[in-house]
């Protein structure tokens, strides 16, 4: 009797556990696929946000691109902003370049060692220099600099409301705020770009001719011989391109802050985040136009 | 001449209806005072009516001249000039360049908006010493005195008021008050002023209005609020009496 009372208590557990075991596997399949539907949900909201946002920073360019050509043109904040962004960025600019063109004399001779090519250092220096290093260095630098201040600045006048005062007092903000930027973005980066490419190669020339017995002479006829027009207007391009996109989305992130301390430092990170995004982006492009890659 | 109409103006964010059918209006040379409680709209109706912001539905017309028409008509936002809440003063440019820079833009010289630029920081008691300090340097009160010579220099024909005394202290308050009072009194143009504190209202208005709900739930004379008959107007003015017996 107590045989068979055992028999179904253990018949009666086992099919009670069977239960709660099926009903939890359906109820982990639905949370499954909860999540995943969740997952793909919030990919696409994403992904949504992201083309939304291209969208208008693309309006907001072109407005403020259309601006630049459109008179008032407000000279003294060009000017100022030409100094700002160009002319207090020359020496993080110029100590990057020096140091990437010697690690770049460095690496180059090391790597040109196993192919007994050493001679050609000087030429791949002033190459990488005015087609790469240079505009990329300069314009992430800048971008670091220059892209959140923009942002902090223009985001600081929006929520002291001192956007809506230039409305109240027949300014356009674009004209007054962001065309000067964009202006001064697209005539300082190549020149920085310049600087950088000069600075550059004679970084690559300290290294190669205290350390590597490379001879003054030789390196600066090497570095002439091997460097063509295209390769210094192509890094000059690159460079307008970079402090368009800079001026662009420090203007943009500036003028859409949110209100409050936290939104306009988010505002200033995500600056700096999506202009050098957007250098790295363009910089493949360009290559590609330029070099027909 | 310029008479403002505020007709079935809707406003909502993210599906938060904060205007939802304001319908007031203001007539030439007449002091208003839209009061509310905080985060009733009131600045939202302020920015609609300068074309800041957009409207969803309805339309504010100043002198037959519709906020829709803004772009094409320069004239509209040219009737404005505002004091705003936290002054707005450019902080890149001293005292006496806020007040020029206005000017500036209505085609006066470099010459004639010095002029005039000290002439309006003299007339709301700024002395010529704090003229070439930046915003950054000078008090709340300084910065709302110059504030308000910038709003007066070009020479508006409606002059607006957000929160005119919010962030000062009782007696510089008291002391802004009267100054606004004697500028709109000598100016004698229509005048519109947002505020939560109820004796500003009462010293500066004509006439007032209670924003509740998105909507104008009483407009009348101010002094006349306190037996309206509208439970949540009396309770209103109730409020800021006992706070500010409190207060004393």
């Amino acid at each position: 009797m107590v045989d068979v009372v055992e028999q179904n208590a253990f018949i009666s557990t086992a099919v009670l556990l069977a239960i709660l075991l099926i009903v939890s596997h359906v109820f982990a399949k639905i949370s499954l696929f909860g999540r995943i539907n969740n997952l793909i949900t919030s990919l696409g909201t994403y992904a949504l946000f992201v083309l939304q946002e291209i969208g208008r920073v693309t309006i907001f360019a072109a407005k403020g691109t259309k601006n630049c050509f459109v008179p008032p043109f407000y000279l003294s904040s060009i000017v100022n902003q030409v100094i700002i962004i160009g002319f207090y960025s020359l020496p993080i600019v110029g100590l990057t370049a020096v140091f990437a063109g010697m690690v770049l004399a460095m690496q180059m001779h090391v790597g040109f060692m196993r192919f007994n090519a050493e001679g050609s250092v000087a030429s791949v220096v002033v190459i990488s220099m005015t087609r790469e290093l240079g505009p990329v260095f300069a314009g992430l630098m800048v971008a670091g600099r220059m892209s959140s201040s923009i942002a902090a600045e223009l985001g600081s006048m929006r929520v002291s409301e001192q956007i809506d005062a230039l409305v109240t007092l027949h300014v356009n903000p674009f004209k007054f705020l962001v065309a000067p930027r964009i202006i001064a973005g697209v005539l300082t980066l190549p020149l920085l770009v310049f600087v950088a490419d000069v600075i550059g190669v004679l970084g690559g020339m300290i290294v190669s001719t205290t350390l590597l017995n490379f001879s003054v002479g030789s390196y600066i006829a090497q570095t002439i011989g091997s460097l063509e027009l295209m390769d210094i207007l192509s890094g000059l391009a690159k460079a307008a391109a970079f402090g368009f996109s800079i001026a662009c989305f420090g203007c943009y992130h500036g003028f859409n802050s949110e209100l409050g301390a936290r939104g306009v430092g988010e505002s200033a990170t995500t600056a700096v985040v999506s202009s050098c995004i957007c250098i790295l982006a363009l910089n493949y492009l360009l290559t590609a136009v330029f070099f027909g890659i | 001449m310029s008479k403002i109409i505020f007709d079935n103006v809707h406003k909502k964010f993210n599906n938060i209806r904060v205007l939802n059918g304001v319908s007031l209006e203001i007539a030439d040379r007449e002091v208003h005072v839209i009061l509310g409680r905080s985060g009733c709209g009131k600045s939202v109706l302020l920015k609609c009516l300068l074309g800041i912001m957009s409207l969803d539905r309805g339309d504010i017309l100043v002198d037959d001249l519709s906020v829709k028409r803004k772009r094409k008509c320069k004239d509209y936002i040219r009737k404005f000039s505002i004091l705003f809440q936290g002054n707005a003063l450019f902080d890149s440019m001293t005292i006496r360049e806020n007040v020029e820079f206005g000017l500036r833009q209505i085609n006066y010289n470099k010459s004639e908006c010095r002029i005039i630029a000290e002439e309006k920081l003299f007339a709301v008691g700024l002395e010529k010493r704090v003229f070439d300090l930046y915003p950054a340097e000078i008090s709340g009160g300084m910065q709302k005195r110059a504030a308000l010579a910038r709003a007066i220099a070009i020479e508006p024909e409606v002059l607006l008021f957000d929160e005119p005394t919010s962030g000062l202290d009782p007696i510089t308050s008291g002391i802004i008050c009267h100054l606004l009072k004697d500028t709109v009194t000598n100016l004698r143009i229509t005048c519109l002023a947002i505020t939560h504190d109820l004796k500003v209202a009462e010293f500066l208005s004509d006439r007032s209005s209670i924003l509740n709900d998105g909507t104008i739930i009483w407009t009348g004379k101010t002094e006349k609020m306190k037996h309206c008959g509208d439970e949540f107007v009396e309770n209103f003015y109730h409020a800021s009496h006992v706070i500010l017996g409190a207060g004393i």
